[in-house]
């Protein structure tokens, strides 16, 4: 590990595009304003457009046009030494959750997130990493999962599940429709989901299974910024649902898996798939307008929808959470900028796994508890295992009093079960 | 030969020339990186999507407050303001006519060249006190965005000098600054005048494929 190969893997990683962010970008430092670390800490080194500051210095240096001709008469950046590699750990690592918020702000539309993962490829290359990603990581290689969800485990929660239920939860069933992958947070603490889609699945037909192969949702790899165990996550998943012949896997109540198995899955791989992503909500939306599920009475408490940012901001499901909040709520309010706009939980992109981030994260929270104060909420969903276990402990740290539900569990508890 | 002679001729074919072949190879080396070709099956367009980027970070959404409001209000003044006096005022379309393009258009009146370039100097004196004064904008600002600044201020400032053209040194001096801008710019952050829609586009046209355009 080193400084060199650092210096290479951000040198790979510009290419048109990142070469055009690093060229466009004015200093105007618009993005701080939609950055909830900056907004909470006024850290002017949390300024996103500061973030990209690795790339920037190797860019101009090495790969810019026109920077021979400034290199030989020395107006070029110095070159990255171990030094800066650290110095900007914290700022990749614990101050960005790759949210993607202040891309709309940019007036140049500038994708900051995506330079901050490019440059975390350059921190691994030089194992400037933090301790707990990689410990996660080698779980995830070793055991299965970040959080040791081995498949005896995964077998004993599926089990308990059918005990409470009373509904079969097929595994390794080979020639389903439907591969259900699940990520740790789920498992652990919101293990329900895995009787709420068993519920809905059978009221609407769906021929689906889990598999003991690939179960795991969570890309640490993806979050890391580290290709190769990324790739490898994402193999297992693959590899299962070609094993199981299905024909869609269906990426679950987790932003990040979204993006790496939709989006960056068959790039990391090198070829496209045999079968398609589907995310659980695009399918219950879908049940829905075919008439295959029926729901009955509605949650009559005041709710608003949490947009977690990998599914909806950067993953373009945005209406169909929408739509299933009408169905199943009586008084949905949206949040003051939702959608696109919305502000992150404030524990995504790893920072959430990063111990060390913990009082930062929390401070971020405010400008989600400022756009939660505006609406009043009874009670808050979201479409993220991951975000919801981080609102949780905000809230509680905050002292609010607020429960944070998962929209497929909700689907679920107003399902019309005498049909 | 006159200074006059020398900046509206010689240095003028020079500065030009650096201008085009600049700014031509800094979008040909931006464009010779290339990308990865995305294989994964899009739910939408790139293409409308990199077009949709190109209209949609005019204006910044989400709901932003002061700072946003300061940059976009001060940033189109300046901009505007500056592309207003760079195609309508009088000495340039007659410039512009004679050395460029071989005909010429309506100019602005006096009183018209007066208030645009009023707007285009509060504008850009504005950004300018901003990034010398707010702690973010001091924290990214580099050499070249102040000589970016201070260099397009002095080629508009000693044009507004040059505008009654009685003294031809107050015209060749304009034009010296204008000559130093030309070949500044493509060596300079001043390129995001044309960089931006690639920026745009690039992240338009990654986003449009997920169906979606932040």
């Amino acid at each position: 590990m080193s400084v060199d190969k650092a210096i290479e893997v951000l040198k790979s990683n510009i290419d048109a595009s990142a070469a055009s962010y690093l060229d466009a970008c004015v200093h105007c430092g618009q993005c701080a304003q939609a950055c909830h670390f900056y907004e909470n800490t006024g850290d002017v080194r949390y300024t996103p457009a500061y973030k990209m500051d690795l790339m920037r210095r190797v860019y101009k240096r090495h790969k810019a046009p026109l920077s021979g001709i400034k290199r030989a008469i020395g107006l070029v950046p110095d070159e990255l030494t171990m030094d800066d590699l650290k110095e900007w750990e914290d700022l990749l690592y614990d101050s960005c959750t790759l949210c993607g918020r202040c891309t709309i702000v940019c007036p140049m539309g500038i994708d900051i997130a995506g330079m901050v993962r490019k440059s975390r490829e350059g921190l691994v290359a030089a194992g400037v990493v933090p301790e707990d990603l990689i410990s996660a990581a080698k779980r995830a290689i070793e055991f299965g999962s970040p959080l040791k969800i081995t498949p005896d485990v995964l077998r004993k929660v599926c089990a308990k599940q059918e005990e409470e239920i009373g509904i079969p939860i097929p595994i390794d069933q080979e020639g389903a429709d439907y591969l259900v992958i699940l990520s740790a947070m789920e498992v652990l603490q919101f293990y329900e989901v895995i009787g709420a889609i068993a519920k809905i699945f059978r009221q609407a037909g769906v021929s689906w299974t889990i598999s003991t192969d690939g179960y795991e949702a969570t890309n640490i790899g993806i979050q890391m910024g580290d290709k190769d165990i990324a790739r490898t996550l994402v193999g297992r998943i693959v590899g299962a649902a070609e094993k199981l012949k299905v024909k869609y896997v269906i990426s679950p109540e987790c932003g990040h898996a979204y993006s790496a198995l939709k989006w960056e899955g068959p790039n990391l791989m090198g070829r496209a798939y045999d079968f398609e992503i589907i995310h659980m909500l695009e399918l219950l939306d879908q049940l829905q307008a075919e008439g295959r599920i029926k729901l009955k009475g509605k949650d009559d408490r005041r709710l608003t929808f949490h947009d977690p940012c990998q599914i909806v901001r950067r993953g373009g499901v945005v209406e169909e959470p929408r739509r299933l909040m009408n169905m199943v709520s009586s008084n949905f309010v949206e949040m003051d900028n939702h959608g696109t706009a919305n502000i992150c939980c404030g524990g995504g992109g790893g920072v959430s796994s990063n111990s060390r981030a913990e009082t930062l994260r929390l401070k971020a929270f405010a400008s989600k508890k400022k756009q939660l104060d505006a609406v009043q909420p009874d009670a808050l969903v979201t479409a993220c295992a991951n975000c919801r276990n981080v609102l949780e402990e905000a809230i509680d740290d905050y002292e609010m009093d607020m429960p944070v539900l998962g929209l497929t569990e909700l689907v679920a508890e107003y399902l019309d079960e005498t049909r | 030969m006159t200074f006059l002679e020398i900046v509206e001729g010689p240095l003028w074919t020079l500065a030009s020339s650096v201008f085009l072949i600049g700014a031509a190879w800094r979008i040909f080396g931006i464009i010779r990186l290339g990308r990865k070709k995305d294989i994964s099956i899009p739910r939408a367009s790139a293409l409308l999507g990199a077009i949709k980027g190109q209209f949609l970070h005019f204006v910044p959404h989400g709901g932003f407050s002061f700072r946003t409001r300061y940059h976009l209000i001060a940033g189109y003044m300046f901009h505007l303001g500056l592309f207003g006096l760079l195609i309508y005022a009088a000495p340039h379309v007659l410039f512009l006519k004679e050395n460029v393009v071989g005909f010429e258009w309506v100019a602005l009146p006096r009183w018209g060249f007066i208030l645009t370039a009023e707007i285009a100097f509060t504008g850009l004196i504005l950004l300018w006190i901003r990034r010398i004064s707010d702690p973010v904008m001091i924290q990214l600002s580099d050499a070249d965005d102040h000589i970016g600044s201070w260099l397009t201020f002095l080629t508009m400032l000693t044009g507004c000098m040059a505008l009654q053209e009685s003294h031809d040194s107050l015209r060749a001096v304009h034009m010296l600054f204008v000559d130093i801008w030309l070949i500044y710019m493509p060596f300079s952050r001043l390129m995001h005048s044309v960089t931006f829609m690639f920026s745009r586009g690039y992240t338009g046209a990654f986003f449009g494929r997920r169906g979606v355009v932040p």
